[in-house]
């Protein structure tokens, strides 16, 4: 007996060692992992005199591309502003993959923690789930990308970063009328997720609104989410020259193989949910050429900001940030600037910064990566204009 | 005298309820130095006991193993915070509006049961456990196109897309896919308490009456039970709507300590997850079903300091604690103490 347990535990011991190695040498998204670390220890050590600022995400699961993103454009920001002096932060993410009720102890951790400043959760049923905290504790958020409504309804001091998911399809509708991207558009949706839902049902609406035609209107479910082929095949026998995909990005990079291989080759217009796309494992990026979306973050801009954060998010994790690490890197320096401005200390209670910050956020105008002359209004919505990107030899490149 | 001479179950029963309620005391005294984190998880923990002893009398007592358990689960959360949010105005007190969304929860959780259990409880063994499967995600697809709003003139309800068309004023309760969404929560660790005291009521008298016996008959020995005139459909079914309505009140005090449910929650992995409950706490234990819903449901938020091995090392804790559990010469170490203890019964 004791020789079997002796024996079980160097198999564990094994196991153990095997994927601490694995995550030094695997995929990309792992390096953060040795690095954020680091980072955050040497905060610890100003323990006191900096602001704790927490947030959940999926940092393991099916949406780890998020989570991930949204952490890592944090660190760097909480790292820059740390390195200049004056206000300090001490950032603290925990994982929630994805699920509400995980969120919801990935809060009370953070809360254990100490948690001064929140930045909410990164997808949107978590981030409804741990907002209701938020607003029940006094603890003020700020959240990068949690775009559904309930997110926000109702809580005085819950504040988003991104557009709202209505916003975006009534945004991608006119867009394409604006545009004359296309006449006969075909939808294809996820019936099961309300990212995909919310933004499908505003599209529609608006689309009717302003004289686009909706030929087909198709939807898939989680489980049944790797064929495509009825779903396209509607979308070409009734002639759509554009296909509006609201959707995240693996079901996506599905629907275009699947449509390459068929030889049909519309127009796609995605939403930010697309954003990740090409950094994806295993996909052919060359796939996506010519895809369309509405995301207010383009990591080829020349300005100057996002050329720096572009490059520093490279040189760290080898990898060219999304939408979510703007947002992310956005909300931070969207902190700095309110806490400076209220002329807060890291001694003041989350109560009172809460108070503190809704009075900054609904009167001041914010400059970021994702936008220029970001304001919020007393719901806690943000007003800022997309920006359309087009995917050309795989990047995204400015349709303007 | 005949007092002092309880029979081992009885006793066995007697120590489940004492130390239930002793955690609970304990908790209660503690209150104000539990950390937020423990805190935030009485409720879900209470749930999970729920729906683990449930299952138990399934899985444990009844010997058929389902793995469509979160079915039911979903099934009471939606309609009992459908009933909750209906009688906001008209029950104004919380602790009763949740006692009211408790039974309408249990009631439709049943009568899903009952419903189920007609071609489902024909099967036996692995079939069964397919088709209890299936039903759970079939119930699943269900909420995630179900529409209910309620307005004035009553509820509305609609498949596949929004048609209730509410009046002015109206509230759209079950948003398909969107699951509900800024539900009051009213769960509290006392209602969670009771609802677990109740829970073992029921099944420790279902177990220890006639009926039960009967039950245990047919999972020893069915073509012997039915021989000597067992009514194989009654008593099957009998237990395993018992299991489905806790359920369905476990899904209910769960759905309410979150501000927003969906559907797809409630899917197979936590039907699994409540399996492992009851495989690891042993099959007709219930006091072992409460302590592994608990402290497996504490684990992973205590392995948050691994951060991104989590979920390995969790796994790798799961695997040992199975094993040890199973282990002849451990098993003999706790017999000592618990003399009258038997040791799991064998899955049929």
């Amino acid at each position: 007996m004791k020789k079997k347990f002796v024996s079980f535990m160097m198999a564990m011991v094994m196991v153990l060692s095997l994927a601490a190695c694995g995550g030094k040498d695997s995929d990309a998204p792992a390096p953060e992992n040795n690095d954020a670390p680091p980072a955050t220890e040497t905060n610890d050590s100003a323990s006191g005199a900096a602001f704790k600022l927490g947030g959940t995400g999926p940092l393991t699961g099916g949406a780890a591309i998020y989570g991930n993103a949204a952490k890592n454009g944090a660190q760097i920001a909480v790292d820059e502003i740390n390195a200049m002096g004056g206000i300090q932060f001490e950032l603290k993410y925990e994982d929630d993959t994805h699920d509400a009720e995980k969120a919801v102890n990935a809060y009370n951790a953070l809360k254990d923690w100490g948690m001064q400043l929140s930045l909410g959760s990164v997808t949107s049923k978590p981030c409804e789930a741990t907002s209701v905290m938020n607003f029940e504790d006094r603890i003020f958020a700020l959240t990068p990308s949690a775009s559904s409504t309930g997110t926000i309804e109702g809580k005085d001091n819950m504040f988003q970063m991104c557009f709202m998911d209505p916003n975006q399809g009534s945004a991608s509708a006119q867009y394409i009328a604006d545009k004359g991207l296309g006449t006969k558009i075909a939808v294809i949706w996820m019936s099961d997720d309300p990212y995909s839902k919310g933004i499908r049902d505003t599209f529609t609406e608006k689309a009717a609104e302003l004289g686009l035609e909706i030929v087909s209107d198709t939807t898939f479910a989680t489980g049944n989410d790797t064929d495509f082929s009825v779903q396209l095949a509607d979308a070409q026998k009734n002639g759509a020259d554009l296909v509006f995909l609201p959707m995240y990005y693996q079901p996506a990079s599905l629907i275009l193989a699947q449509a390459n291989a068929a030889g049909y080759a519309p127009k796609w217009f995605g939403v930010d949910g697309m954003d990740g796309i090409l950094t994806m494992e295993g996909f052919d990026a060359s796939l996506a050429e010519g895809v369309m979306l509405l995301t207010p973050f383009n990591a080829d801009s020349t300005d100057e900001k996002t050329a720096a954060f572009v490059a520093e998010y490279q040189k760290r994790f080898n990898e060219i940030p999304n939408q979510f690490a703007a947002d992310a890197y956005d909300c931070v320096y969207a902190y700095k600037q309110a806490l400076e401005a209220a002329g807060a200390t890291p001694d003041m209670s989350a109560e009172e910064l809460c108070a503190a910050m809704i009075e900054q956020f609904t009167s001041m105008t914010f400059d970021g990566l994702t936008g220029e002359s970001m304001t919020w209004d007393a719901t806690g919505a943000v007003s800022k204009s997309p920006k359309g990107m087009v995917i050309e030899n795989g990047a995204y490149v400015g349709l303007d | 005298m005949k007092k002092l001479k309880l029979n081992q179950t009885t006793r066995r029963n007697y120590l489940t309820y004492g130390l239930v309620i002793l955690a609970y005391a304990i908790l209660q005294i503690m209150n104000g130095s539990l950390s937020s984190s423990l805190k935030g998880m009485l409720v879900p923990i209470c749930a999970y006991v729920v729906m683990a002893v449930s299952l138990n009398l399934t899985v444990g007592v009844l010997g058929e193993l389902s793995l469509g358990h979160a079915g039911f689960m979903s099934m009471g959360a939606f309609t009992g915070v459908t009933a909750a949010v209906a009688l906001q105005d008209l029950i104004p007190a919380a602790p009763l509006r949740m006692i009211v969304a408790l039974i309408v929860g249990a009631a439709f959780a049943a009568l899903a049961g009952f419903l189920i259990g007609i071609p489902v409880l024909r099967l036996n063994g692995d079939y069964l456990a397919i088709v209890t499967l299936a039903f759970g995600e079939i119930i699943k697809s269900i909420f995630n196109n179900l529409y209910v709003g309620v307005d004035s003139s009553g509820l509305h309800m609609s498949l596949l897309s929004d048609n209730t068309n509410l009046e002015e004023g109206g509230k759209l309760i079950i948003g398909g896919p969107m699951g509900i969404g800024g539900i009051q929560k009213i769960s509290t660790f006392t209602a969670g308490f009771l609802l677990v005291m109740v829970t073992l009521v029921v099944v420790f008298h279902l177990v220890n009456s006639r009926a039960g016996r009967a039950i245990m008959a047919i999972r020893d020995n069915r073509i012997a039970a039915e021989s000597v005139g067992v009514n194989i459909t009654k008593y099957k079914m009998m237990a395993f709507v018992t299991s489905s309505a806790l359920a369905g009140a476990a899904g209910v005090l769960f759905a309410m300590n979150y501000s927003t449910i969906v559907a797809n929650k409630f899917d197979f992995n936590t039907s699994i997850l409540v399996l492992v409950f009851v495989v690891l706490g042993g099959l007709g234990n219930m006091l072992g079903s409460i302590i592994a819903a608990a402290a497996l449901t504490i684990l992973p938020e205590a392995l948050r300091q691994f951060s991104d091995y989590r979920m390995l090392v969790y796994a790798i804790v799961l695997i040992l604690v199975m094993l040890a559990t199973n282990n002849p010469t451990l098993k003999a170490f706790f017999g000592r103490f618990k003399p009258g203890k038997r040791s799991g019964k064998e899955a049929a």
